[in-house]
């Protein structure tokens, strides 16, 4: 039993979908943390991949001296830890991309400031 | 006139007894368990509330006599260093901001503390433990006001005090030790001892403690020593009463050995979490530095935490499951936690900076193996990008752990370049952490945490804007409505120090130098 408890009661999650303006994506790039942690945003499903990456990846991760240089065609991405390839083209719904799933990036030759991770 | 009686004193043994267990007694008119509902539910069977050894056998009459003795002495000189102005002969303003944590996630706390210890002191059926966590309730009540007290002549003169109790409740990074405290006050009675008196108090306090107080006494402050040495006494006897209790539970019935175990795990891994603000605190915000974590951590956790946990081997005991990896992040974890503040610091109420270049040479030394590899090269970029008027603040809010609320920014165990992520789904939805033992803590009781207040998910679900905001208005500036809920001044409480009103107020009170401090 994990619920320890002296009677029953009734147990409403805190963050479901229906909370939130649109569904939260957590974000991490690999490797360089001077971005501390992954991020997390709420972000429309029909938002096109492309304009992700473009957009809304630049505006987060703009600010680091690296962010230029990432070749989008090199680089791999993982889905809960899972080898996952997102087609451009299409939707972060129409991608399988749904409230709460976490994406990571790796950009492969950059290694941060210094090649410290950061 | 009546002749006067000598009356025979009695022994303090006896007293104790009189004053205490004879104050209770076996219900008649009530079922005892409906007296007493709150201590069979956990599945902790006790047979003999009789055995409980007292660790300090001490009656309400002593009690008060001693803490008002250590009352007197500590608003003696709380007084003195109002009335000198002692905020001047401390080493550095960027001191207090170690003073602001703990007004903010420390001090808290302790009134969390004598809630929780309120509870179980009615609680217990047996009438020793009951006292025993009446004491220590009012103890944690002390330690409130009078933490209050001693730093409440720095609010006077600094930022980053003037809402604390207020903040707790709200601001992002404080969720961690207030979702730490009510995650042990949610739990029976049993958990709520095994939480807080064994696991923080008994295992861990040391490393809340010493580097507080002693980090007060290196950089000049004698009202934060002062309170440290009046509330010592007390801690010892919380420290008893957590080893006590352990003992209790594990020679009642062998069946509470694995149920202790799996809140031995837990909350070691809880304590050893929040104590991630000390890390930092300690090896980056005091000016002249006690000692390192690392090496805190190796005197206090490493070296006693295996004695004890030899010693209660005898009962089936062993070591939790995360003090390998909690060795291991000694070091890497105060650097972390820096370098989350720093890039956040427009969201937090205390100031941060780049250690300067003695103060880096420092944390080299300390770490060897990792400070000048992983984290001194973006601390070196960081400072150039300020000084070209690019100070670095990061704008997107962090992904936290479901359990310890903490940023997702602890790395894999023996892989510092690579964040740890764990998962985990739970009805409709995936659930996060930042370690295999957050996620062990969620799975095992995941109806408790898909409850949790996650700061950053109130924030995107539109619930901490100040009343009445419209968020779909034109030009709306979502962290500035935050902010404004949170009471924070922006750009008094917060951002850089280098660019801080507590520095050039100090600076000016001491005549426009700036201080000179070696660490």
């Amino acid at each position: 039993m994990s619920v320890c408890s002296l009677k029953p009661y009734a147990i409403e999650p805190k963050d479901s979908r229906d909370k939130f303006p649109a569904p939260l994506l957590f974000i991490g790039w690999e490797h360089h943390h001077m971005f501390c942690a992954p991020v997390c945003i709420p972000v429309p499903g029909q938002t096109i991949f492309r304009t992700f990456t473009d957009e809304i990846l630049q505006e987060i991760y703009g600010a680091h001296p690296e962010f230029t240089s990432i070749d989008w065609k090199a680089v791999t991405w993982l889905k809960s830890g899972k080898v996952f390839t997102p087609r451009f083209d299409f939707s972060l719904a129409e991608n399988g991309l749904g409230h709460k799933d976490v994406i990571r990036f790796k950009t492969p030759g950059l290694n941060g400031i210094k090649g410290s991770n950061s | 006139m009546d002749a006067i009686v000598k009356r025979k004193k009695i022994g303090l043994k006896q007293r104790y007894q009189t004053m205490t267990r004879d104050l209770a007694w076996q219900t008649s008119y009530q079922d005892m368990d409906k007296v007493f509902p709150y201590d069979k539910y956990e599945g902790i069977v006790v047979h003999d509330w009789d055995e409980w050894e007292d660790p300090f056998r001490l009656t309400m009459e002593a009690y008060w006599k001693y803490q008002g003795q250590k009352e007197k002495k500590l608003y003696a000189v709380i007084d003195a260093f109002a009335q000198n102005n002692g905020q001047l002969g401390i080493s550095d303003a960027r001191y207090v901001n170690a003073l602001k944590l703990f007004i903010q996630g420390v001090t808290p706390l302790e009134y969390c503390a004598h809630r929780g210890f309120a509870h179980v002191g009615r609680h217990f059926t047996g009438a020793g433990a009951r006292v025993a966590a009446q004491m220590q309730s009012i103890d944690e009540l002390r330690h409130y006001q009078t933490e209050t007290h001693a730093l409440s002549h720095y609010n006077k003169h600094f930022n980053g005090m003037h809402e604390s109790n207020y903040w707790f409740d709200r601001v992002w990074y404080l969720s961690v030790p207030k979702s730490f405290f009510e995650d042990a006050m949610s739990g029976g009675p049993f958990e709520f001892l095994v939480a807080i008196s064994f696991s923080f108090e008994y295992v861990l306090t040391n490393l809340l403690f010493v580097p507080f107080m002693s980090g007060a006494a290196h950089n000049g402050d004698m009202s934060t020593v002062t309170f440290g040495f009046s509330a010592q006494s007390d801690e010892s006897r919380h420290m008893t009463l957590g080893i006590e209790c352990i003992k209790f539970l594990l020679e009642q019935d062998p069946a509470n050995v694995p149920i202790v175990q799996r809140w031995i795990d837990k909350w070691f891994w809880r304590g050893y979490r929040l104590l991630t603000l000390v890390a930092m605190m300690q090896d980056y915000m005091l000016p002249k530095r006690v000692m390192s974590w690392k090496e805190a951590w190796e005197m206090y956790a490493e070296s006693s935490g295996a004695a004890l946990f030899k010693d209660l081997e005898r009962y089936g005991i062993r070591e939790p499951k995360g003090w390998k990896d909690a060795c291991e992040g000694k070091d890497h974890i105060s650097h972390q936690a820096w370098n989350t503040f720093y890039t956040y610091n427009a969201a937090a109420a205390f100031h941060t900076w780049v250690p300067n270049e003695e103060e880096m040479e420092w944390l080299s030394e300390k770490y060897p193996e990792t400070f000048d590899r992983y984290y001194r090269p973006r601390l070196e970029y960081y400072d150039q990008q300020h000084k070209e008027g690019e100070r670095f603040y990061n704008k997107t809010l962090p992904m936290l752990c479901q359990v310890c609320q903490i940023p997702m920014f602890f790395t894999e165990p023996n892989d510092p370049t690579s964040i740890c992520y764990r998962e985990s789904d739970y009805r409709d939805d995936k659930y996060h952490f930042c370690s295999d033992h957050c996620k062990e803590i969620f799975d095992n009781e995941p109806e408790k945490y898909i409850q949790a207040w996650m700061p950053v998910h109130q924030i995107h679900q539109g619930n901490c804007f100040p009343e009445g905001t419209d968020p779909t208005v034109d030009g709306f500036d979502p962290l500035a409505a935050v902010l404004e809920y949170y009471r924070i001044n922006v750009g008094s409480d917060n951002f850089d120090f280098a660019d801080s009103e507590d520095r050039r107020n100090f600076m000016e009170w001491r005549g426009g130098e700036e201080p000179e401090v070696s660490p």
